[in-house]
């Protein structure tokens, strides 16, 4: 009993924690923070306003959140997986009677002190609860139709509650997420190719149902000179601000394009093009480079991980960044169309903020508390 | 332990899963990569201009226009400091509110809120509209206190054209007005200078020196953000203005002229006739060319286009007249050269019961009891028909043609400066073969011989022509615009050397002078017709002996001319009547050349009366006055003239 309770339930001392704690992950993301209240700073002209004060609150209280968190034990999350999933349903529902509206959309819950985004929760909920499913669930059975069907329930539930919010993009990165995770534990190749055919055929009624101003998107992506003034504008400023950025760019505080605010959005999905236009294509290579540092070490947690869940999150958790990452960038640069997607740590946007630091919590924990094996 | 096994198993398989994504990740980094490779480091000139596209917006600003002066430095032509008030489109919420608000302010008259309407279809959204361009001060005041309610209305201060001199000079000087398309499309000074509201020269000088007048627009940038407002101001490129242009016109004897020219129709002429400046180009009746800056009413115009006098026209260069007896002095100065006749050869003049006939017509003298015996110092003097009858008969049209041109008659006497210039008709055989495709008659150059018939000149013509006798026989250069080129003592010593050289017989034959070259065989021919013309002013018996100046230093020479308008019938000369009696349009024209002082000949001119009457009687008066007036300027332009050597 002694024997099997100190396995199930090992024991750490502080320093051990402490000692246990990734500290170059957590410098990583302190760099990040820094650079993207600078770069608020300079949405703003250089004025220590509204957006930085607010961006530079938002991420000392979730920075310190998610140091917090990284002391909460792993199994917590294991067995809190499915209550965390449920809890980002309800909020979703409760988005559709009690939500905000703003432009043309409604997806937030105002909480009094900031309004939150359930949708954002919902990405690293997916997470969690999908870590905590294929880690119950025996490799044999992972074929078996019976055991794919209820994580494509899983899935198709939050995202169908965000698609009709409408925010088509967090829904993309929602299922994004998901679908990296099922990739991860191993589900047949053919399933994805099957299905990849499936959404091809359907595709016209996809079409079909999107609202007037996603196809519109869809369209001026293919292309934006369609549209200069409208649907095409944002996307011809973003590509003339980050290329006549140069190697170097203009300088902090000097890029043009959005200091005479020709730049849309771009405290929140903007950013980057912001950033690119003042640092340059060096800049925004280091700053690549630091997103890619902080995956490689949430990948490497994962690596050391010992429970099946904790490497199936961090592996998935370093998954859906990637893909929040990608998505952002390759938008504001013209390689996809405009789907809302904030930048991570970067972008102006309370709920996204803690929803990564949340997620990189959980990360931290996983390190922490990496020995732990947890049962059934 | 089947549990661990398939843990095992399942973090093989996660491993494996894990590999293939983070493959995918770096390939698709690398997408990203290599697109911002492309928009920064290869496409970066690109996005760097679409940028300044995007934030730097040109205005530019109006040229100003080169002050025109006299020979003397008095401004003819200047730019007056005017109130004006814009409408900037791109701020106006309203258009038809403003318009009406502004209407109040500024009282706008029905037909220039029409006009504005019209200019406000033809604009860009972001253009800037003239409301006004001439605001009083009460006015612009007015606006400027109301200016709070008004979105988009600018006062501006702005320079405009001012003509001091109004009615004096507009034929020489012009007018500006609006730029039309056309003017953009003919000259490219406009067209890359051209800012709306721009003002180009219409006529005259203001048009044909339109490009050194011009000066360059300015252009000022500025940065502006997404909504198009103004920023900061990167750069301004000053405006500058045109050249300053010095004309050889004498102001003081161009108003005596137009004073002396009032209330009739005609034209005066005053030329150097060594230089070949003009120094006035006078024209009767004229019109205020300060109307015409701002756009002329349709009141105004109608006024000016309706007047029988035609105002519009410059008669000194665009209106053509039969010199009638004024050509005499060259038809002499021909006959002579050819020798034709000597000075001895005679003709008598016996009155209207004895007219000069030939082939049953009749041909008449003026002068109803004729002169009798006719010397050419006398037929000159007293302007005998029958003489010229009979020399010309004898010279032949075609050699009288030949003189006619060599000494300015039949070409633009300014070249191409002024595209209203008409050249006129100078008559021969081979001219009424190929333009009215008939054969010549006798009869036709018997007429010619008194200036009539066909032969049409214009005063300016006239004048050249006297300049160039009265110099001794040399081409000269007519000019209206100050030349530092043109220096009177080397055209002195040019015509100096001309003098000694030998000519060949050749000098009769069609043959282009280059300018200073003499024109003439023998002096002694023209020495004749100058001395026969001071008889005609200076002693009895001469046509305009009592316009002659008794004091010496104003003595002057001249010719007297009656150009008829209609032809003589028999039963007109039987009634013989007065000037008032005859129907306006039916009266002759009066015409009178001359050169001064007599003596030391520095001068030529020309005046012509339309509908005068008799050139004695009309236009030789005019003369004296007028030859007062320059030989005392003389002192003071020659002045004028050693400084500006002395500058240069």
């Amino acid at each position: 009993m002694i024997l099997s309770t100190s396995l199930n339930s090992t024991s750490y001392s502080f320093i051990d924690k402490l000692k246990a704690i990734d500290y170059f992950l957590i410098i990583i993301v302190a760099i990040i923070g820094s650079m993207s209240v600078f770069s608020i700073y300079s949405t703003e002209s250089g004025n220590f306003s509204f957006y930085t004060k607010n961006h530079l609150t938002r991420f000392l209280v979730f920075f310190f959140m998610f140091l917090v968190l990284s002391f909460v034990r792993v199994s917590f999350w294991y067995r809190q997986a499915y209550i965390f999933y449920i809890l980002g349903i309800l909020l979703l529902l409760l988005v559709i009677f009690f939500g905000i509206s703003a432009s043309g959309s409604k997806r937030w819950i105002n909480f009094f002190i900031m309004n939150l985004q359930p949708s954002e929760l919902m990405k690293i909920a997916i997470i969690v609860c999908f870590a905590r499913y294929y880690h119950r669930i025996q490799s044999s059975d992972i074929q078996s139709y019976k055991y794919l069907l209820q994580p494509i329930i899983l899935l198709l539930i939050p995202c169908y509650l965000v698609i009709t919010q409408p925010d088509l993009g967090t829904a993309i990165l929602i299922a994004g997420s998901g679908l990296a995770i099922i990739w991860l534990a191993g589900l047949n190749l053919k399933y994805f190719i099957y299905s990849g055919l499936i959404l091809l055929v359907s595709l016209p009624f996809v079409i079909s149902i999107l609202k007037p101003y996603q196809k519109s998107r869809i369209l001026t992506f293919f292309n934006p000179e369609r549209d200069p003034l409208g649907a095409g504008y944002q996307i011809i400023q973003s590509k003339i601000a980050i290329g006549s950025g140069g190697l170097l760019g203009k300088g902090f505080l000097q890029g043009t394009q959005s200091y005479l605010e020709f730049l849309p959005e771009k405290h929140t999905d903007f950013i980057f093009t912001l950033f690119s236009e003042e640092f340059g294509f060096f800049g925004s290579m280091v700053l690549i480079l630091l997103y890619a540092l902080l995956i490689y070490r949430i990948i490497r947690i994962g690596f050391s991980s010992r429970s099946f869940f904790a490497k199936l999150y961090c592996f998935g958790f370093a998954s859906a960044l990637f893909l929040y990452i990608f998505v952002n960038i390759a938008m504001v640069v013209g390689l996809l169309p405009i789907v809302g997607a904030p930048l991570p740590i970067m972008s102006y946007g309370g709920s996204s903020m803690l929803s990564i630091m949340l997620g990189l919590g959980i990360v931290m924990s996983c390190k922490i508390y990496s020995r732990d094996s947890i049962g059934n | 332990m089947i549990k661990k096994t398939d843990n095992l198993n399942k973090n093989k398989i996660i491993s494996r899963r894990l590999f293939v994504l983070v493959a995918a990740k770096i390939g698709l980094l690398g997408i990203v990569t290599s697109r911002l490779y492309n928009l920064q480091i290869s496409e970066k000139q690109k996005y760097e201009v679409l940028s300044d596209k995007n934030r730097i917006r040109e205005w530019k600003t109006p040229p100003q226009r080169g002050i025109i002066t006299d020979y003397f430095n008095n401004v003819i032509a200047d730019n007056q400091r005017v109130y004006q008030v814009h409408l900037s489109l791109e701020e106006v919420s309203n258009f038809n509110n403003s318009i009406f608000k502004l209407k109040n302010i500024i009282s706008l008259k029905e037909d220039e809120i029409k006009k504005i309407y019209e200019k406000k279809e033809k604009s860009k959204p972001w253009d800037t509209l003239i409301i006004s361009e001439n605001l009083s001060w009460n006015e612009f005041s007015k606006l400027n206190l109301y200016l709070h309610e008004l979105d988009g209305a600018k006062p501006v201060l702005s320079t405009s054209r001012y003509y001091p001199y109004s009615n004096d000079l507009v034929h020489v000087v012009g007018y500006v007005g609006d730029a039309t398309t056309q003017d953009i499309q003919n000259k490219k000074k406009i067209e890359e200078n051209f800012v709306p509201g721009l003002k180009v020269g219409k006529i005259g000088i203001e048009n044909s020196k339109d490009t050194d007048l011009i000066g360059n627009h300015g252009t000022k940038r500025y940065e502006v953000n997404a909504s198009g407002k103004k920023i900061s101001e990167i750069s301004y490129n000053k405006e500058t203005q045109g050249e300053n242009l010095r004309t050889t016109i004498d102001l003081e004897i161009q108003q005596m002229a137009q004073e002396l020219l009032k209330n009739q129709a005609g034209s005066i002429c005053v030329m150097d006739i060594y230089t070949g400046e003009v120094i006035t180009m006078a024209s009767s009746p004229t019109y205020d060319p300060n109307k015409f800056t701002h756009g002329i009413s349709t009141k105004d115009w109608n006024e000016i286009k309706n007047n029988n006098l035609r105002p519009l026209l410059n008669k000194s260069l665009a209106g053509l007249y039969s010199p009638g007896s004024t050509i005499k002095p060259l038809v002499a100065l021909a006959a002579l050269e050819y020798g034709i006749i000597n000075t001895k050869f005679k003709v008598n003049c016996k009155g209207h019961d004895h007219p000069y006939e030939l082939y049953g017509e009749r041909y008449h003298c003026w002068k109803k009891n004729g002169h009798g015996l006719m010397s050419m110092r006398n037929a000159i003097k007293q302007s005998c028909d029958i003489y010229f009858y009979e020399v010309a008969r004898l010279l032949g049209v075609d050699k009288l043609s030949l003189i006619a041109k060599r000494y300015g008659l039949g070409s633009k006497v300014l070249e191409d400066f002024f595209s209203e210039e008409k050249k006129g008709i100078v008559p021969s055989t081979k001219w009424k073969k190929q333009v009215l495709e008939q054969p010549w008659y006798l009869g036709e150059t018997v007429i010619t011989g008194i200036g009539q018939g066909y032969i049409q000149t214009t005063p300016l013509q006239l004048c050249l022509m006297t300049a160039q006798l009265a110099n001794g026989g040399y081409k000269i250069k007519p000019n209206l615009i100050y030349d530092k080129e043109i220096d009177l003592d080397t055209i002195k010593s040019k015509i100096e050397s001309e003098k000694n050289k030998s000519v060949s017989q050749n000098i009769l034959k069609d043959h282009e002078f280059k300018h200073y070259e003499r024109l003439y065989r023998n002096p002694n021919n023209l020495k004749l017709v100058l001395d026969a013309m001071y008889g005609s002013t200076n002693e009895q018996f001469g046509t305009s002996f009592k316009s002659r100046h008794k004091e010496d230093k104003y003595k002057f020479a001249g010719k007297t001319g009656t150009s008829q308008v209609k032809r003589i019938t028999d039963q007109d000369r039987e009634l013989d009547l007065d000037l008032d009696e005859i129907e306006y349009k039916s009266r002759d024209h009066a015409l009178f050349i001359a050169f001064a002082p007599y003596d030391k000949p520095r001068y030529s001119l020309s005046v012509l009366i339309e509908h005068g009457g008799s050139g004695s009687k009309a236009a030789a008066p005019l003369a004296n006055k007028l030859i007062k007036k320059i030989l005392d300027r003389h002192e003071l332009r020659e002045k004028i003239r050693k400084d500006l050597k002395n500058i240069a």
